[in-house]
């Protein structure tokens, strides 16, 4: 199978995957992995320039999750995009693998940069698209970071200086799902007003409805069409999205499902293998 | 074989600006990135001097390190600069991670080592940065001795690629190699057949006035300027200690993870001898002048031929 160009479409494969991926594993994270679906599917599906049979075009685009524990999802779309064959995917977490919790990019191929400590993919981001910026380039770096990964202070830093420098082909996702792994990110370390603080650093920001591939893409089609400024596109989502059961549980950022999440599990499962009867294998 | 032992007329921070100023004249890849702190690091002239080769992040360590990742990914070769507490106790996770754990490529260089920070005390004392370094897998740390030596280890780094760690003071450093002088292996300064003392940095200053005394005593000390201490050169210490039978190593830096230890490590493993390490046991960084503080912390030739004498007793 490989990824869809209808977004809509291109979004159920990218969830069915990742479920089918952290079913494998037994258990995981489920809950961050399912809210950056929409986003993957579009960023993947349709703006980033990146070709597996040619993975280092110095003229190619950048992505950096570095909300590194929703690996599992960017794993699916990477092998949704032909990185790597469906067989890899299930070796997720076992011994020896190349298919890490977190992703590194010495042993996945299609992963750029290495994150799980969070509040560091940002910065590289911002180091990739300084130094296209410096080469004259005009590819674009896209980076999803996490409401909850914003409790780190290097993410204000590197904010700090891709405002500075006015990295206008930079794109920041934040994945504003309102959990961290203790509980609600209002409850814990209040991230207050993001688009105003987003705004405040010198970025272009709007807030879309990160379940819509729609609302996702028309935000990424605004920021390539503005200039002068990083771009912040705050994704409204839900932890767990597109699973109703999961969403549902308060505590879903690690899952090791019980009874009731596997019967939630696999209907979806086979509920996004039925929606994609007859989208091309 | 008697050293001249002069401050040379070349501060170390002037040989980094002079060292990027040379290799990105030659290469448009190298970058220099600094946190602030170029006007102590004698860069400050590179930003107009080197469009698109030089940065200046702000007070940003943690993120200076991701940005040079990300410059690394794109095959720029980011040297990197502040004091060293900062690139290496204050943004160790980033170093460790981003760089090391992704496998980029980067020169680190940390300045103003041990009690060479002087008027800034305590909270910029780094007694322990070596030690830090040394735990990420594969790296490269080193300390510089002297201006020729700074000079070459930061163009040997560079041309290597990978992660490399330099701590140095800043100032101007006793002059102990001539021009040109290469650095593959650890520097054997004065031969002996009595004790060997393995040093680095100002260290080895205070080794060679050490060796100078004992001499005089009848004790005939090597002195080895080991300036790389990862990789540790493991068959120059062991050819002088299988000679000698015991070492005393002496470093501008805790004994605990530095120099001291990758020594006793490398000879518990291989060939045990009694050792004695010279360094800060147990103790943090306070504001004072550098011979207050080298006679404070035990850093100084007496010290080195009291211990190399109760060795020998």
């Amino acid at each position: 199978m490989i990824l869809s160009d209808n977004l809509e479409m291109a979004a159920r494969q990218i969830r069915l995957y990742t479920l089918k991926e952290l079913k494998s594993l037994g258990f995981g994270h489920f809950g961050g992995s399912l809210s950056i679906v929409e986003a993957l599917a579009v960023i993947y599906g349709k703006h980033l320039a990146v070709e597996p049979q040619n993975p280092d075009d110095p003229n190619r685009d950048y992505f950096v999750l570095s909300k590194g524990h929703g690996g599992p999802a960017l794993y699916a779309t990477l092998f949704l995009k032909g990185f790597f064959t469906e067989d890899r995917l299930y070796t997720l977490n076992q011994n020896g693998t190349t298919l890490p919790s977190h992703p590194d990019r010495n042993l996945t191929p299609g992963v750029e940069m290495t994150t799980g400590s969070l509040g560091q993919g940002i910065s590289v981001a911002g180091g990739i698209a300084f130094g296209n910026m410096l080469a004259g380039r005009d590819n674009y770096t896209y980076v999803i970071v996490g409401d909850g990964e914003l409790n780190e202070g290097q993410c204000w830093e590197a904010f700090q200086f891709i405002g500075h420098h006015r990295l206008d082909h930079l794109i920041v996702f934040i994945d504003d799902n309102k959990k961290q792994l203790d509980g609600l990110t209002a409850d814990i370390i209040d991230p207050l007003d993001l688009e105003a603080k987003m705004q405040a650093f010198g970025f272009h920001t709007e807030k879309v409805d990160g379940k819509s591939t729609q609302a996702i893409d028309n935000a990424i089609q605004k920021a390539k069409n503005s200039s002068g400024k990083p771009y912040t596109i705050v994704l409204d989502t839900v932890k767990g999205q597109g699973v109703t059961h999961i969403e549902e549980k308060a505590d879903n950022h690690h899952l090791r499902p019980n009874d009731a999440d596997w019967q939630a599990i696999n209907d979806a499962i086979l509920e996004l293998e039925d929606d994609l009867k007859g989208v091309r294998a | 074989m008697t050293h001249i032992l002069e401050k040379d007329q070349i501060e170390m921070r002037q040989v980094y600006a002079d060292t990027i100023r040379k290799l990105a004249a030659s290469d448009s890849n190298v970058i220099a990135l600094e946190a602030d702190l170029s006007s102590s690091m004698s860069t400050g002239s590179l930003k107009n001097e080197l469009p698109g080769q030089y940065v200046n992040v702000g007070i940003m360590e943690a993120n200076m390190m991701g940005v040079a990742a990300g410059l690394s990914i794109l095959g720029r070769k980011p040297f990197i600069h502040s004091f060293g507490q900062f690139v290496t106790r204050r943004a160790f996770d980033q170093v460790f991670v981003s760089l090391g754990y992704a496998q980029l490529s980067a020169v680190i260089v940390g300045s103003d080592a041990g009690v060479s920070a002087e008027h800034n005390g305590g909270t910029h004392m780094t007694f322990e940065d070596i030690a830090l370094m040394r735990e990420i897998p594969n790296v490269h740390v080193y300390e510089a001795s002297d201006a020729t030596q700074f000079g070459w280890l930061l163009e040997n780094s560079y041309q290597k690629g990978g992660l490399h760690y330099i701590r140095t003071i800043r100032k101007n450093a006793t002059r102990l190699y001539d021009e040109g002088t290469t650095f593959d292996n650890a520097k054997v300064l004065t031969t002996g057949s009595d004790i060997t003392i393995c040093a680095t940095g100002i260290m080895v200053t205070e080794a060679l006035k050490a060796a100078q005394i004992l001499k005089t005593e009848g004790i005939f000390a090597e002195v080895i300027d080991m300036f790389s201490i990862k990789p540790l050169d493991g068959a120059t210490l062991l050819q002088s200690v299988q000679k000698t039978g015991c070492v005393i190593t002496a470093e501008n830096h805790n004994i605990n993870g530095g120099l001291g230890s990758a020594v006793a490590e490398f000879l518990g493993e291989n060939h045990p001898v009694p050792l004695q390490r010279i360094g800060v046991r147990e103790q943090f960084g306070q504001v004072g002048l550098m011979p207050f503080l080298q006679e404070f912390y035990g850093l100084t030739a007496a010290n080195i031929v009291t211990t190399a004498q109760n060795l020998k007793a």
